[in-house]
Order: C-alpha cells, then structure tokens, then sequence
C-alpha cells in the first residue's frame, strides 16, 4: 500500500529525486486541520486535560516506535527499555534535587539515547524471530534490573519524591493540567517536525528502502548498518524523552514504564492507527487512550478482550490501520489532497 | 553437593514442563515460520480444564490429564483453520499482532469465568509427599513428572525418527518447498502437527497446576520462557527444545536458589547472549 502511495505521488511529481522529496514534504491542508484539532481540549474538554496530555505523551511514544517500525522494518517488542530509562532519568534527576522539566527532558534524552547508541549495535545485525526475542529479552532484563535495583528507583513501589518545578519558571503544573497539556502538546509538535523533516530527507528514503528491500539497498551502496544504527538511536531519544515527560507531569516513575505491557500497548496503537505514516501512532494513541479511559469502568483485565478483538480485526481486515483505511476511502471517493 | 542434586532435580521437573509446553510451537514454527504467540493459551486452556473438571464433575487427576490434552488440540486445530492459515504468507508482525490479540482475548475470558485468583487443586495422595533417596528429598509430584515427560519425548523421537509420519514432519521443516514438490500435503501435514502442538501445550498446562498454579496471566508469564525455550533451541528442533527446556528449568532454578537477588536478570542475561552468539538456535538449520 505505502509502496503504491509512493508510486502515485512520484507519477504526479515532477522527475528528479530533490522535486519527489520536496513534493512529499509539502504541508497538507489534512495536517493543518490536525494540528489545530490538538488545540479543541483546552476549549472543548477542560476537564480531561491530564488525559489529553498523557494522549500526547503516549502519541509522542508511538512515534518513535514508527521510526523504526514503520518507516525502517525493524520489529521491536521491548521498545518500552528506552520510556523506562527516560522516566527514571528524570525521576532519579528531580529526588536528587534538579526538577527543572526542560534539562530534565534533555538528560532523559540523552540517556535514553546513550542506551539505545549501543544496543543498536546488537539490533542493526539482526532480523525476524531473533530481533523480535532480542528487543524483548532486553526489555525484560531492564525491567527485572530495576526491579532488583530497590536502592536506586525504589523497586516494586517505584520512585518516590520527585517534584516538577515550574515550566520556564512561570508556569506551575496545575491539578487541572493546562501546563501539563501544553507542555506534552508543544513537545510532541517540536519533535513531530523533526522526525517529519528526518523522513522527508534523502536519509529518509534511504530508510523506507531499507524497509522494502534489506537486500538490495547495500547493492546501491547505502550502508544499512549505520542507517539502521542512526535511526534506532533517534528513536530511543524520542521514546526517553516521551518517558520523562510522562515522570514529570505524573511526578511518578515505576517500573510498569518499562514493562513488557508497555511495548505491547504501544505496538497496538500504531498498528491501529497505521504504520509508516507519522500521524498513525498519534490517532492510534488518541483511539486507544479515550477508549480505555471511557471503559475505565470495566474489569481492565476485560478491557484486554476488546483490545485483542481490535487487533485480530485490524490485522484481518483493515492491515494498514485507521489511516489505512481512510486513505483508502478517500482514494475512492476521489478527495485526497 | 547435596542440595546441588535437589536443585538439579526441580529444575529437571521444570524443565520438562517447559519442554512439553513449548515442543509444538518449536516444531510449527520450523515448518511453517508462523510466529504463534497464543502457544501458551492453549497450556493455559488445558490447565483450566483440569482444575474444572477435577472440582466441578470430580474427576480424578489422572483422568483430566487426557482431557486437556483433547482440549488443547481441539482449540489449536480451531484457531488454525479460521485465523492462523491466512496467515502463512504473512510477515512475522502480522502474525505477532493476531496471536498476541489471541492471548488478550484469552486472558480476558479466562479473567471472566474464573477470576483473577490462583486456582486451587487437591493431588491424589499417591502424588504427595516425597521421599528420600541418598539425603535427597525428592518430592514424588516431580519425578511422575520426570517419568510423564521423559516418556512423551521418548515417544516424540521415535515417532519422528522412524515412522512415514515423522519422516514427512522432517521433509517439511527442512525444505517445505522440496516436500511439496514431492507430493507431501504439507497443509495436512502442518494442521495434524499443530494440533498436536497444542495438545501437548494443553497435557503441559494441566501437569503444571500443582508446581506453577495457574491464573490468567500464566498464557503472558510462561509465554517468555516458551519463546526463550524455542529460540534457544532452534526452530524445528525436538531435541534442541529439550536441551534449552532443561538448561533453562535447571539455570532458573539454581538462580532462584544461589543467587536469589539476582531474580530473573540471569535468565535473560544467559538468552540473549545465547541468541545474539547463535541466533538460529543451539540446533537450528536455519
């Protein structure tokens, strides 16, 4: 489907691969309307803007997953690690005494990134089952070593006493979340146009093929292993920072941020929003986030029922997701921009 | 030395116990490359039959030990014939994500009907107790498990090594192309097989209750020690799958003995240095 998508916009885009690129790169009236649709909760639904933030937080989560996964092949069933260590990074920065949010977002990164740096090494030479047991194996052991770690993140309890300052010195984090929401929103859109201007580089191509045929991109002389390498570690920059962010509007860290239930909920969100598309991670997160919150009421071991009837009907009948499917229909209804 | 040998034992018991439950994924996935998660669900489903027909309708254990594993393969050939065969051409996220929505949707029903409590269960007194053999308590439950299990893995080999059966299971895991090619109905071939997958996962659930319990996590929990078992081992591979069930019962439970703080870390530790060193397995082909 993507593959289709690509031939019909390089049909209608001029020749020459700068002219594809730019053409792909052009800001939709559909994106326009997206972003400021993100803006309605303030007006609209004040008092669900805690929920709306960590939306935001987990949409950003998401996207880093679909740079990997959507955009580059590479399957990852323990990409929560990176969350894990960007919220206790930050955590572990505010109980030691250094709550300012905006350096907190940076050391996460950093970490997250330094942690993903070197396990892209392992995850760069590896394919199928063997990646798939070798991202969860990391996942867990991360999750078990902090879980024995009781000194350091407080083991089964999480961590306790971390306190956010103010955002910029101004802006308190509020019980209602106004600062919450606008600090997770204004995040997410700053690292959105980043990744958006990674995808839409020649690097990005580079990715897509490498997604298309492993094989054949070393033939044409794109060394995969540090492409591979490269965009693992900006994904795991992405996931700490999400994971920080999450720390420090909830002022908690535990260690269900790095579990394995974790990375299987936000591999469900992509999926049902649609990979390889940069918007399917954050409609797949705001689907399955209110949906969750709305059948809060339920047993949420039931809630797991739904959530496994969604996935097999996605993976049945609609396999490229939310998005997927409405490109579909606006291609049939001839009104895609 | 002395407790050396216990722990040698117990883990030799669970690892058993992990070699029947995870022997039919290890031999589908060889053959097909279908990634099943929902493998441990039907371990699971097998467990459940045992304690509700043990404290419902009374049964006695040994009994209910055929039933789960009829009810074991009944579901897998179910499951195969509506979701999984539409998926052999698949790639592995897709079949990831189906199977995974199998598990949820297990655990939820399971959840439902029985709650979220560990089940209780009553061994006859046959299988209580235990004995002493040279200083060593062995606890009886174990060694009939030993006993069960070495006897199906004895019954397994023979069956693949030497019956028309068996040799075609062969054919298809080395060469599935090949095998069609000279006439084996690897379809058939694979749904006979992956039903008697399930149903070991299902005899493997109900000999699992009074070691490990069951709850509705255990399809989630044990499914992590399945996949280490079968990735370990190497796709395909009945005595691969035995040799990693073994090192990885005896290794978690000399952890769990030695090094009790270390927790679970060295499982993982000793998996992933095992994959990234040979990442088709101890006795993968492929």
């Amino acid at each position: 489907m993507t593959s289709e998508t690509l031939a019909a916009a390089a049909s209608a885009a001029p020749a020459g691969p700068n002219e594809f690129l730019r053409a792909q790169a052009r800001w939709r009236w559909s994106e326009i309307a997206f972003w400021l649709a993100t803006l309605l909760p303030f007006v609209l639904t004040p008092d669900y803007l805690i929920l709306a933030s960590q939306v935001a937080i987990t949409a950003l989560f998401a996207l880093s997953l679909d740079l990997i996964l959507g955009f580059s092949g590479i399957v990852s069933l323990g990409h929560a690690a990176y969350f894990g260590v960007g919220a206790y990074t930050a955590g572990l920065i505010s109980v030691w005494g250094w709550g300012e949010p905006l350096t907190g977002l940076l050391a996460a990164g950093l970490a997250a990134g330094i942690v993903g740096y070197i396990t892209s090494f392992v995850i760069a030479r590896f394919r199928h089952l063997a990646l798939i047991m070798i991202t969860l194996g990391f996942c867990l052991l991360l999750q078990e070593a902090a879980n024995d770690a009781n000194w350091l993140t407080g083991g089964f309890n999480g961590l306790q006493g971390i306190q956010t300052w103010k955002l910029l010195g101004i802006f308190d984090f509020d019980l209602y979340g106004y600062t919450a929401y606008a600090y997770a929103l204004a995040g997410l859109f700053v690292i959105f146009l980043v990744a958006r201007r990674i995808i839409h580089s020649p690097f990005g191509l580079a990715l897509r093929g490498i997604r298309e045929n492993s094989a054949r991109m070393p033939a044409i002389g794109a060394p995969i292993l540090s492409h591979i390498r490269t965009i693992y570690t900006i994904a795991a920059i992405i996931a700490g920072i999400a994971g920080a962010m999450l720390t420090q509007t909830t002022e908690t860290a535990s260690l269900e941020s790095l579990g394995f239930q974790r990375s299987a909920d936000v591999l469900v969100m992509l999926i049902v929003g649609g990979t390889g598309r940069l918007y399917g991670g954050l409609i797949g997160a705001a689907v399955y986030m209110v949906a969750r919150d709305q059948f809060s009421g339920l047993n949420p071991q039931f809630w797991y029922f739904w959530i496994g009837l969604l996935l097999i009907a996605i993976v049945m009948f609609l396999p490229n997701g939310i998005l997927g499917g409405l490109e579909l229909l606006a291609r049939r209804l001839k009104v895609w921009p | 030395m002395l407790p050396a040998l216990g722990v040698l034992f117990d883990g030799a018991a669970y690892g058993m116990l992990l070699f029947l439950m995870s022997v039919g994924l290890s031999v589908t996935l060889g053959m097909m490359n279908f990634v099943n998660l929902a493998h441990c669900s039907f371990a699971m489903l097998g467990g459940y039959v045992t304690v509700t027909l043990m404290n419902a309708l009374g049964w006695p254990f040994l009994a209910t030990l055929p039933a789960a594993f009829v009810a074991g393969a009944a579901a897998s050939i179910v499951l195969e014939r509506i979701f999984f065969r539409r998926f052999y051409n698949s790639n592995e996220l897709n079949q990831c994500l189906l199977t995974i929505g199998i598990v949820f949707m297990s655990i939820a029903t399971a959840a439902y009907i029985y709650g979220t409590d560990q089940q209780p269960m009553q061994l006859p007194s046959y299988l209580q107790g235990s004995f002493t053999v040279a200083g060593i308590d062995l606890a009886v439950y174990r060694l009939f498990l030993i006993v069960v299990a070495a006897l199906i893995t004895a019954v397994l080999m023979l069956t693949l090594e030497s019956t028309r059966f068996g040799a075609q299971v062969r054919a298809a895991v080395n060469n599935q192309r090949m095998a069609r090619g000279l006439g084996i109905d690897v379809d058939r071939l694979f749904a006979v097989t992956f039903a008697l997958g399930g149903g070991l996962a299902g005899l493997g659930g109900g000999l699992a209750l009074p070691m490990l319990g069951l709850d509705p996590s255990f399809a989630l929990t044990y499914l992590i020690y399945v996949l280490i078992v079968v990735s370990v081992g190497g796709l395909g591979s009945i005595a691969g799958s035995f040799v990693a069930a073994m090192l990885l019962g005896v290794a978690d439970m000399a952890g769990k003995y030695y090094v009790p703080a270390l927790g679970s870390v060295l499982i993982y530790l000793v998996m992933l240095v095992m994959i990234m060193w040979r990442p088709t397995g101890l006795f993968g082909r492929r």
